[in-house]
């Protein structure tokens, strides 16, 4: 069935589009953009006040299947990411066991297609069973499907294999994803280094920990010549290395997380081991960095970093709980709330650093925009509409959020992923068989 | 006169001045019994106490339970290695367990920040934290606060310095709370390996030498060198810190005539503080262990007698 959207305000950064329009939808793909398109055989979908713009992108997910399905699975990260307006998510390697090799890639491939909702791409690990020793085989992982590389939560800390992954990757024409940490820095900490830490004695993890590895491993990308991009980018001291590095005309790019411009390490006075994550939870000079960074183009993406864990895990004593929170289906209102409402950002400017920006660093060609020909991912939002997160309101099989009863502004309503029309008015519907 | 409201006591940060006040007020009265031939008061006959340990100690849990049972509480001891906790029922389990066996107030020590205030917003029973990690130790806060008081007189404008390990010391962040909304001027004294960033913002005067810490100090609160910070590097080595920061008769010659030497004890001997500095006339760190016993009791009477109608937990 063809769909005809109506009458909604488009947005599409890459062909700088921002007015009202229609778009017609044929066979998957994106046939017209145009104003009052006529087409009898296609279901019309109304989109009058409504922002109409390619679906989100998020370029840093963790489902836990295989291995921990407890957690999360294809099928229920899948949901909650087509709540959060996401067409593709990514899976970082860190499942069990770990994705350093095709069968890992091909098993995903395998169970997305089965939940026929969004598009799923691993992400290869660096070393074999991430463990920093021994670099997997990244020539087989990308033919088989890998879009980028990276070992995530166990960075690579020895530069010389750090140094021949980046090598090895430019053959590949993929990014090296890091997780900037030191982890002899870091040690046992829990939370950010500094005042609050100091108040709740839990142990600090420094700014430092991050922006030295981010320098390393820029001067490993201008070493090598090869892709680079730095993930989650807390600290104002990492923002002004990638800044810097970006003068220098290096092939670096970086993303960072809602919860990176919207808390700060004051949210963990309670002790919520939902504020405990990796990088942690910075200070309000790292927030106003970040939200510039945003603005002048220091940072490309807005990533999730949705990290599931169950209420089990995180229901322990704060140094007990594992790090991580879940963001998927959070991660268009906040970002929203924080970048647009307070005038960092355009509402174009958003939509282009969660899907146009996040897709162009995996080389999805046929993402993030609404060109003629490019693949049907499209969301449709509402920036009127307000609504509470509730546990029993999130699709996600993890709740560790410590967004849990904030009044959230703007919400997706519709989404088409590959042509298919996979929610409607926030309800996740049967799609169509193929 | 306040009242005591409160479920719990988790720390001093969230205590008014009139509530540290009301409960080293309360202690005074108490401190009475345990002088008594009969040393037995029935404030809290038929209620039921657990101290429940996840960390070794002895002095505060032998302090809890002699304050207990002078106030004719039952008390039992329950003592859990923390470690084997993370591997089989959660402490939110284990506590569920005891509050079905209705237990009136639960006394935790454990060593992760925040796992009393966890436990509190998990139980009905009121939560009293003997110690969080480097978090918070109220009464042994208070039953510092309490000495200081009974020797000088006052608080107000006395200079309180406290020496050692301020990074990992429950110890020292409960006292600056304290001694602060009281009044008082404190100097953390620390290797600036172990002292911790922003500590100044509490209002503290912060320096690394020792000299400057004992000066015109009317108190020294010497806290205890855990032997492991070598290992992690905090220090070179016990000898050089013993050099440097331990408090021996000779370095006491800086101080005022009348200082008093505390310690929260077990004191390492030869390490921050001499056998001559530890047993010699300016050392009141026996009338802190006695004191103690006097504001347990104080906390748990007005724990127990907050309004039954409370039912604030969630």
């Amino acid at each position: 069935m063809n769909l005809l959207i109506k009458n909604g305000r488009v947005l599409d950064p890459k062909n700088k589009i921002d007015e009202q329009l229609d778009i017609l939808i044929e066979k998957g793909k994106i046939s017209r953009v145009a104003k009052s398109i006529k087409e009898e055989s296609a279901r019309v979908i109304d989109a009058a006040g409504k922002i109409v713009c390619p679906a989100l992108v998020d370029m840093h997910t963790h489902i836990r299947q295989p291995g921990r399905e407890d957690e999360e699975t294809i099928l229920t990260g899948s949901r909650a990411a087509v709540k959060g307006g996401f067409a593709s998510i990514t899976v970082m390697p860190n499942t069990k066991p770990a994705i350093d090799n095709q069968g890992v890639v091909e098993f995903i491939y395998s169970e997305a297609r089965k939940t026929e909702l969004v598009n799923i791409y691993p992400i290869g690990a660096i070393t074999k069973r991430l463990e920093g020793k021994e670099l997997a085989e990244i020539g087989e992982l990308v033919k088989s499907g890998a879009v980028a590389i990276s070992d995530d939560g166990m960075p690579v800390m020895n530069s010389h294999i750090m140094r021949m992954a980046l090598e090895y990757s430019k053959m590949y024409g993929i990014p090296v994803i890091s997780h900037c940490e030191d982890l002899d820095l870091s040690s046992k900490g829990t939370m950010n280094e500094g005042y609050m830490s100091t108040v709740l004695g839990l142990k600090g993890i420094p700014a430092e920990s991050e922006s030295i590895m981010v320098s390393r491993d820029i001067q490993l990308a201008s070493l090598t010549g090869a892709r680079l991009h730095i993930a989650h980018v807390s600290t104002s001291e990492s923002v002004e290395l990638i800044r810097n590095a970006k003068k220098k005309g290096l092939s670096v790019t970086a993303e960072t997380c809602p919860h990176y411009f919207t808390l700060s390490d004051e949210a963990v006075l309670n002790f919520d081991t939902n504020t405990k994550v990796k990088p942690p939870l910075r200070t309000r000079d790292d927030i106003r960095a970040i939200k510039e960074a945003l603005k002048d183009g220091t940072i490309d993406a807005i990533s999730t970093d949705h990290a599931p864990h169950t209420e089990a895990e995180k229901d322990v004593e704060y140094d007990f709980a594992p790090f991580g929170i879940i963001g998927l289906e959070t991660a268009l209102s906040l970002s929203y709330m924080e970048l647009v409402k307070t005038g960092f950002l355009s509402l174009l400017g958003l939509i282009e650093r969660m899907s146009l920006a996040p897709a162009k660093i995996l080389n999805l060609q046929n993402k993030g925009h609404l060109s003629q020909g490019s693949d049907a991912d499209i969301l449709i939002f509402d920036t009127e509409i307000s609504w509470v997160v509730e546990k029993n309101n999130l699709e996600s099989k993890s709740k560790n959020t410590p967004f849990l009863g904030w009044t959230l502004i703007s919400k997706p309503l519709e989404l088409i992923a590959g042509g298919k029309h996979i929610m409607k008015e926030s309800r996740i519907i049967k799609n169509e068989p193929r | 006169m306040v009242e005591w409201n409160r479920k719990d006591l988790l720390g001093l940060e969230e205590l008014s001045k009139d509530e540290i006040l009301f409960i080293l007020n309360t202690a005074e009265s108490f401190r009475e019994v345990s002088t008594r031939p009969i040393k037995k008061v029935p404030a809290l006959r038929g209620k039921t106490v657990v101290n429940f340990f996840f960390e070794p100690s002895t002095r505060t849990r032998a302090s809890f339970e002699l304050a207990a049972k002078r106030l004719s509480a039952d008390i039992i001891n329950i003592s859990v290695n923390s470690s084997a906790m993370v591997k089989g029922e959660t402490l939110k389990d284990t506590a569920r367990n005891i509050e079905a066996m209705k237990v009136d107030i639960i006394v935790m020590r454990h060593s992760s920040p925040g796992a009393p205030h966890m436990l509190a917003r998990s139980v009905k029973s009121s939560v009293i934290n003997a110690g969080d990690g480097s978090h918070e130790h109220p009464t042994q806060a208070l039953l510092d606060i309490f000495t200081i008081r009974e020797k000088k007189k006052k608080l107000e404008g006395l200079n309180v310095s406290i020496i050692g390990d301020i990074a990992h010391s429950r110890v020292a962040r409960s006292n600056i709370w304290g001694l602060k909304k009281l009044g008082a001027n404190v100097t953390v004294c620390a290797p600036s390996t172990l002292m911790p960033p922003g500590i100044e913002k509490l209002g503290v005067r912060t320096t690394y030498k020792l000299k400057e810490a004992i000066e015109g100090a009317d108190v020294l609160n010497i806290l205890r060198m855990q032997i492991e910070r070598q290992s992690e590097n905090m220090f070179p080595t016990i000898r050089e810190y013993a050099i440097e920061y331990g408090i021996d008769s000779e370095k006491l010659k800086y101080a005022k005539k009348d200082v008093l030497i505390m310690h929260p004890g077990p004191i390492n001997r030869g390490i921050e503080l001499t056998p001559d500095v530890a047993d010699g006339p300016y050392s009141v760190i026996l009338d802190q262990v006695t004191n103690g016993v006097a504001v347990r009791m104080a906390v748990l009477y007005l724990i127990s007698g907050r309004p039954e109608s409370d039912e604030s937990t969630d």
